[in-house]
């Protein structure tokens, strides 16, 4: 009897290692161990043997069910196993071809220094305004100090509308819109981004281009000077520039500023060396600034005995050209998307 | 303006050389484009041609031996007046001439040629400048010349010369005499005086002539006269300094006049005295009257014109250009001097219809009385020293002119306070008296008289400026201003707007406003006035627009041009308009894609109406307006578009915008555009972002499907659907629509439904019945049937 058992045990082992697949695995689960299996027609005749023998081996045979048992999990623990790998083996993809996706969008140039230029002086409490492009002579010129036949118009020939209307030369508009809109006469701290016009169309020049223009006035008291006015541009020069650019305050001329400054930084192309874009001088301008006049505080409503302030602007389409080292200008206004793909990418830090 | 530095130095003296003084200056505020020699060559001598004969191989090349006073050299000279005898500039071996030309070692058709023989002009004297005969050969040095020697000091062309770019308000500084007043300000030094001093004789001028002023556009007008004066070429130093000055010689007389108007900053007027009458009017022109002016050009005058007149036609524009009749001619004997102040807007206007030049341009910034008298004083000085003259006594006068001095009072506070610094009182002084400004000090007032002839300082402000570059802007030190502590704003909307338009996919473009009147009715059927410019630079552009879909699709021309086909871009800009009497500009979005928008292997997707359709209502979901938009079709016909594709974009009732494939007969391409007037959507008030409760009772989905009418839309079915759907329908979506021969006029049109509740998981005996109701309905209203 024992002997038939150990038998049992052995062809069992050995038909489980020859086992291919679940299939047959089942299948031998059932033959083995089913209600028709030897094992089990055994335990059945435990009956016919003698109670010393009985427990023996009743013992026996539910120590080799135990074991068929256990070598069947194995068995079919190690088949899952290779069917699993073998199912992810015929899924493997070529992880390099190309992605799906939609295309990848671009900001222009000049918006990206825009809105550099605004998270620079909203961080130092200047509100962003707006203002419009088609103005009126009267915001663009008079309310600045420039009335009609001033020589100083020469500078600007502009794209008049009508008499009266005509595309803003320069940002210095909202100015005048600014002061007079406070009504409180309150502190002003604002900024004006965006278009503005002259009839001039060459490699360097566009009819279209964009300016950023800044507006600082109040209580005499607190002295807003131009040393504040020199400290606050080389903030934004050594932001917008870079560290190491210098500024140089050249006295110039513009009506709605008294005194007046056009200010220079150290060429970024050569240094300060010298070189063809800067003339061999070092310097290239690129603001123009200074104090309030008297007249265009009078003419906008706050009291020049009462407050003071400063102003300046500059072109926004050189500083983008500079940053990105563009090279022509014509770059920014004929909208090739080869050019315009370009920047696609948040901007270092 | 050009400086030439010998002329300054008859009035103040330099010590630096041209760059330092060129910088220092700049620092002061006159800008400089360029500092050099009058004449840049080098190692030019002055030779005597020894031999001259003809090239043994050359119909025109002159083989000449040139002594040098070193040495006797071998040139070969092309020149057609270079003959044996005569003086000239030798360029020698090593010399270097404008245009980057280097003299070299040569042979030229087999004889050797050791230099060059040179014109004024290839030695940096441009041609406009030179007699005929220079301009065609050589120049042929005096007898009394000196082999040798250096040909430049001969010919005192040894000037230097700064180019200023000078500033609108500084018309003093049109004059050698202003700027010697700037130099002497910089390097503390004295102004020496114009020499006036001259001989007068005859009947006093005033008994048999007269001046009348019938305008007020004339404050001050001043006549002498010269007699019996010789025409004849002026003398090399006022040659040269005119030549410096970028004025062409012409003959003394004439010359004389640039000169004072060079050195004194006072446009002159030379009329020859025997051509004119016994009077001289200034008055307003007619309309319609005619001169003919210096240049032989008949011109035909209007009312805002000055003219001088002799007392029956006109004779002169005033300030701008002289009359061909009583103009300075090789015959001429006397000479009436016309010293005048004009109206700067008048003489603006009118030089800029006529002519701009080195007068008028003087007329326009201003000139100080107190010179008018001096240069004309100046004039008959040099006119009897250089042109022979005999000066009748006398001086005509007109004058209306404010001579008073300006008189402003400033503190060192006030300066200090401006310009955030800390100069001392007696610095401030010592800037005052550099300038040449008298002042008077009565505690802490400082009262300052503005000299004249800075006609750009009339208040307090001008002044600090004037002590500010004197003393030195570099010497101010920046700081940031101490203000009261604030939060800066800027609208966000447009930024995120152009961030998420970016993150689906589109470049952004920046294009011009300005386009051609035939586009700016496109795209659109709204009523407006189109703003046309008056003045425009090209026919191209020569309207503001309307909408920015005709500057996008020029950009996609553009594009296709260079074989780039996916297009998709948009931007942020304004439109404009004039309704009625009000003129307008709206913030618009505009986009326009074509071509591939999912990319990727076996995923390649064109754009469609529906992608572009999707980024519309990304856009609008972002912004707040989901549930509140649709899509609806425009009520007329617009011209541009595909009549099929086509919709006008609904937000809360009014439409906001347009959506659509551009018409085929404008682009063959599939091109596919959308604006929205921001103006407009924006001004619909977005409510708060707030939070909703999580459901914790899970949703349950049902699908079906129906068969309908073709042209029954998405829309009306949806509505149907949802008015049906009630509460407990939470979302509804169509995940399938189709078509087939059997389906015929109809289609297929499967919707997903989604039921939830807040309270409690719905069971099947709760949703049937809404289910049934929905079916009910679409049969109903849509003449639907469910597809089983």
């Amino acid at each position: 009897m024992k002997e038939k058992v150990n038998q049992i045990k052995e062809v069992a082992k050995e038909n489980i290692s020859k086992i291919k697949d679940l299939q047959e695995l089942q299948e031998l689960k059932v033959k083995l161990l089913g209600k028709k299996s030897e094992l089990t027609s055994l335990l059945k005749g435990l009956g016919g043997l003698s109670a010393e023998e009985r427990p023996k081996i009743g013992s026996l045979v539910n120590e080799v069910r135990s074991e068929i048992e256990e070598n069947l999990a194995k068995a079919e623990k190690k088949l899952k196993e290779k069917a699993l790998a073998e199912k992810l083996e015929k899924e493997k993809i070529d992880i390099t071809l190309p992605s799906v996706k939609t295309k990848r969008g671009s900001k222009h140039p000049i918006n990206r220094v825009i809105e550099e230029i605004q998270d620079l002086f909203v961080s130092m409490g200047y509100d962003v305004i707006e203002g419009p492009e088609l103005e009126t002579d009267e915001f663009c010129f008079e309310r600045l100090n420039l009335p009609a036949g001033h020589p100083a118009r020469d500078m600007q020939d502009s794209f008049y509308i009508t008499e009266e209307y005509l595309l803003r030369t320069q940002t210095s508009s909202v100015q005048a819109r600014t002061m007079l809109a406070n009504e409180e006469k309150s502190p002003i701290r604002m900024i004006c981004t965006g278009k503005t016009y002259r009839r001039e169309d060459d490699a360097t020049h566009s009819h279209q281009f964009n300016q950023v223009e800044g507006l600082v006035i109040d209580k005499k008291e607190l002295n807003v000077s131009l040393a504040d006015l020199k400290g606050t541009l080389e903030v934004f020069v050594k932001k917008m520039i870079g560290a190491n650019s210098e500024l140089r305050f050249r006295p110039s001329y513009f009506p709605f500023t008294e005194p007046s400054y056009e200010v220079d930084v150290t060429c970024f192309k050569c240094g300060g060396k010298g070189c063809p874009l800067c003339k061999k001088t070092g310097w290239i301008e690129v603001l123009g600034a200074g104090m309030v006049h008297p007249n265009v505080l009078k003419m906008n409503g706050y009291d020049p005995e009462k407050y003071s302030g400063f102003a300046f602007g500059t072109g926004i389409d050189r500083l983008a050209m500079f940053k990105y080292g563009i090279t022509d200008m014509r770059y920014l206004y004929t909208n090739d998307v080869r050019f315009l793909s370009q920047f696609d990418r948040k901007d270092e830090e | 303006m050009k400086l030439s530095r010998r002329f300054v130095e008859d009035y103040v003296d330099i010590d630096v050389d041209i760059e330092t003084l060129a910088e220092d200056m700049t620092r002061v505020g006159n800008e400089y484009d360029s500092a050099e020699k009058l004449v840049p060559s080098t190692k030019l001598v002055i030779g005597k041609v020894l031999e001259c004969k003809e090239h043994p191989d050359s119909d025109h090349l002159h083989v000449c031996k040139v002594d040098v006073g070193s040495e006797v050299l071998n040139i070969v000279c092309g020149a057609p007046n270079v003959r044996e005898g005569i003086k000239v500039i030798v360029a020698m071996v090593g010399a270097e001439l404008p245009g980057d030309f280097k003299i070299k070692k040569g042979m030229i058709r087999g004889e050797e040629s050791n230099g060059m023989i040179c014109a004024l002009y290839e030695i940096g004297i441009d041609k406009k400048f030179l007699s005929e005969e220079d301009k065609n050969g050589i120049h042929i040095l005096s007898d009394d010349a000196v082999v040798g020697k250096d040909p430049i000091e001969y010919l005192k062309l040894n000037d230097e010369v700064i180019d200023f770019e000078l500033t609108a308000n500084r018309g003093d500084l049109l004059s050698i005499l202003g700027m010697a007043y700037e130099i002497g300000a910089i390097y503390k030094k004295q102004v020496k005086e114009a020499d006036l001093t001259h001989n007068e004789s005859g009947e006093d001028l005033n008994n048999s002539f007269s001046v009348n002023v019938n305008t007020d556009n004339c404050s001050l007008f001043l006549a002498r006269k010269a007699l019996n004066v010789t025409i004849k070429e002026s003398p090399d130093f006022i040659k040269n300094r005119l030549i410096a000055s970028d004025i062409r010689p012409i003959n003394n007389v004439v010359d004389i006049s640039n000169y004072v108007m060079l050195e004194l900053g006072q446009p002159l007027h030379f009329y020859d005295a025997d051509r004119l009458g016994n009077c001289i009017e200034t008055r307003m022109a007619k309309k319609g009257e005619k001169l003919t002016t210096l240049d032989n050009i008949e011109r035909e005058l209007e009312e805002t014109d000055i003219v001088i007149s002799d007392g029956k036609r006109a004779i002169g524009l005033a300030g701008v250009m002289g009359g061909l009749d009583t103009e300075i001619e090789e015959t001429t004997k006397n000479v009436l001097i016309e010293a005048a102040i004009f109206d700067s807007v008048k003489v603006r206007k009118t030089s800029k219809k006529i002519v701009r030049s080195e007068a008028s341009n003087r007329f326009e910034k201003g000139l100080d009385p107190n010179r008018t008298y001096m240069a004309i004083e100046r004039a008959v000085k040099l006119l009897e020293e250089y042109a022979d003259a005999t000066i009748q006594t006398g001086t005509v006068v007109y004058d209306k002119s404010n001579k008073t001095e300006k008189k402003v009072d400033i503190t060192t506070k006030d300066i200090n306070d401006l310009l955030g610094t800390n100069i001392s009182n007696a610095d401030v002084l010592d800037v005052f008296e550099r300038l040449g400004f008298k002042y008077d000090v009565k505690e802490e007032i400082i009262t300052v008289t503005v000299p004249t002839r800075r006609l750009d300082i009339s208040i307090k402000e001008d002044l600090i400026e004037e002590v500010g570059r004197i003393y030195g802007v570099d010497n101010i030190v920046g700081k940031l201003p101490v203000v009261p502590m604030k939060i800066g704003s800027v609208n966000k909307t447009e930024r995120g707007i152009r961030d998420k338009m970016v993150s689906l996919g589109l470049n952004e473009t920046l294009s011009y406003i300005l386009i051609n009147d035939k586009d700016v009715h496109k795209y659109t059927n709204d009523s407006f006035e189109e703003l046309k410019l008056l003045d425009p630079m090209t026919e191209e552009r020569n309207v503001l627009r309307y909408s920015l879909i005709p500057s996008l699709y020029k950009i996609y021309e553009y594009n296709k041009a260079r074989y780039m086909k996916d297009v998709c871009i948009f931007e942020i800009g304004k439109g404009f308009w004039k309704k009625e009497e009000n003129y307008g500009e709206d913030r618009k979005l505009c986009s326009l894609m074509t071509g591939e928008y999912y990319l990727g292997i076996n995923n390649k997707k064109q754009v469609d109406f529906y992608i572009t359709k999707g980024i519309v209502e990304e856009i609008l979901d972002y912004l707040g307006y989901a549930g509140r938009y649709s899509f609806v079709l425009p009520k007329e016909n617009l011209e541009e578009f595909h009549p099929g594709q086509v919709a006008e974009i609904n937000v809360n009732g009014e439409i906001v915008g347009v959506i659509g494939r551009i018409h085929p007969k404008i682009s063959k391409e599939e091109v596919y555009v959308f604006e929205i007037n921001l103006e407009k959507l924006l001004a619909k008030k977005v409510s708060k972002m707030k939070f909703k409760e999580i459901s914790i009772y899970p949703t349950i989905k049902k699908d079906i499907a129906i068969i309908l009418d073709k042209d029954i839309t998405a829309d009306e079915i949806s509505k149907v659907i949802k008015k049906a759907g009630g509460n407990l329908l939470v979302n509804y979506e169509i995940f399938d629509v189709y078509t087939n021969a059997i389906l015929g006029d109809k289609k297929s049109v499967a919707y997903s439904l989604t039921f939830g509740s807040n309270t409690k998981t719905l069971t099947d005996d709760e949703i049937n019945p809404v289910i049934e109701k929905i079916i009910e309905s679409l049969e109903k209203n849509l003449k639907a049937e469910l597809r089983k």
